[in-house]
């Protein structure tokens, strides 16, 4: 991994020091929450394939008693019967937050009061079959409702998933390493600039010495000559 | 207050309308399309589409995917489930993990 392009002084390296410790500690967050997500995540799309498979079976059911009564009534028949509903549908919406990904959550609410009230037409010239059809999306549409809320959020965990995945990921294998390195490389680089001032504190200690004894001995010299 | 939509072909979805859903039916992707953004900005949270249109339209549904709302839920039409709704959440589990750990 390379090294950053850092000038090699003290200040340099206590502020990368403090980056490392900030990246260590945020990696370690980040993992955290991608492995909270991850738990939940797989909660939810166990139950999302779970509701896909009940609310698949149900809509083919419906479909079923659907294609029959359309081969008993006409179509303008149909088309009478099923174009003013007397339900309709609304949604309020709340948002609840997982590790800061908001999901949303659908409560229902319908114009009239009795739940059953979904057959939009009178009795007398419509086939059993309609009221099959309808009886039977009607009694899945709970689990439609719930599979919409399950399905989008798990769309949305899968997103947020990835995201902090490849997070956790870069600090792992990206920063810290670069992070780690360069102090090596500044300790390093302090260090042996330390040891060369050693050096040349001992090499012009010496040569000082020397020149001292050099002195001193020119001096006995001359002492010894006037003697 | 939000609304529920069902798009796809006529017969598939007819049976919603009862229910109190707004139906949409759409019969080639370029209108389905157009239906769906107009739809997504009217208030509609949550749009049940048959499989077999949101095959042929799945480049808008990546568009809106990371979007809060609308929630855009395949489900299979008269002419049967081709699976697409399934590999979907397969899919999920795959953007997720890096693999389909979930069977």
């Amino acid at each position: 991994m390379a090294v950053m392009n850092v000038n090699p002084t003290r200040m340099e390296l206590t502020n990368l020091k403090r980056k490392l410790t900030t990246a260590r500690r945020g990696h370690k967050l980040l993992k955290d929450k991608r492995d909270e997500l991850m738990r939940r995540f797989l909660d939810l799309v166990r139950e999302n394939k779970e509701l896909r498979r009940r609310v698949e079976e149900g809509i083919s059911e419906a479909n079923r008693h659907m294609a029959v009564a359309r081969s008993v009534m006409s179509d303008s028949a149909l088309d009478v019967a099923l174009m003013m509903p007397t339900q309709e549908m609304s949604l309020e919406i709340e948002e609840k937050n997982v590790m800061s990904v908001m999901l949303p959550v659908f409560n229902t609410k319908l114009k009239t009061a009795d739940e059953n009230d979904i057959y939009s037409y009178g009795f007398a010239f419509t086939s059993a079959d309609l009221d099959d059809a309808v009886k039977s999306l009607s009694d899945i549409m709970p689990l439609m409702l719930r599979l919409a809320e399950v399905e989008k959020s798990c769309q949305l965990m899968s997103a947020e998933i990835e995201k902090t995945r490849r997070r956790v990921n870069a600090l792992e294998h990206v920063m810290i390493p670069r992070y780690e390195e360069t102090i090596k490389f500044i300790t390093m680089k302090l260090d042996e600039n330390e040891r060369s001032s050693t050096t040349r504190l001992m090499k012009v200690k010496s040569m000082m010495l020397e020149d001292a004894r050099q002195k001193a001995l020119a001096r006995d010299n001359e002492a010894a000559a006037q003697f | 207050m939000y609304k529920i939509a069902a798009m796809g072909d006529r017969d598939s979805i007819y049976g919603f309308a009862s229910l109190g859903i707004s139906i949409f039916p759409v019969d080639d992707s370029a209108q389905a399309v157009k239906t769906l953004r107009q739809i997504s900005e009217n208030g509609y949270a949550v749009i049940y589409i048959t499989e077999n249109l949101a095959s042929q339209i799945s480049a808008e549904l990546d568009r809106i995917k990371d979007d809060p709302l609308p929630a855009v839920i395949p489900i299979p039409g008269i002419s049967g489930n081709n699976g697409m709704g399934m590999s979907r959440v397969s899919r999920f589990v795959e953007r997720a993990v890096g693999s389909d750990i979930v069977k």
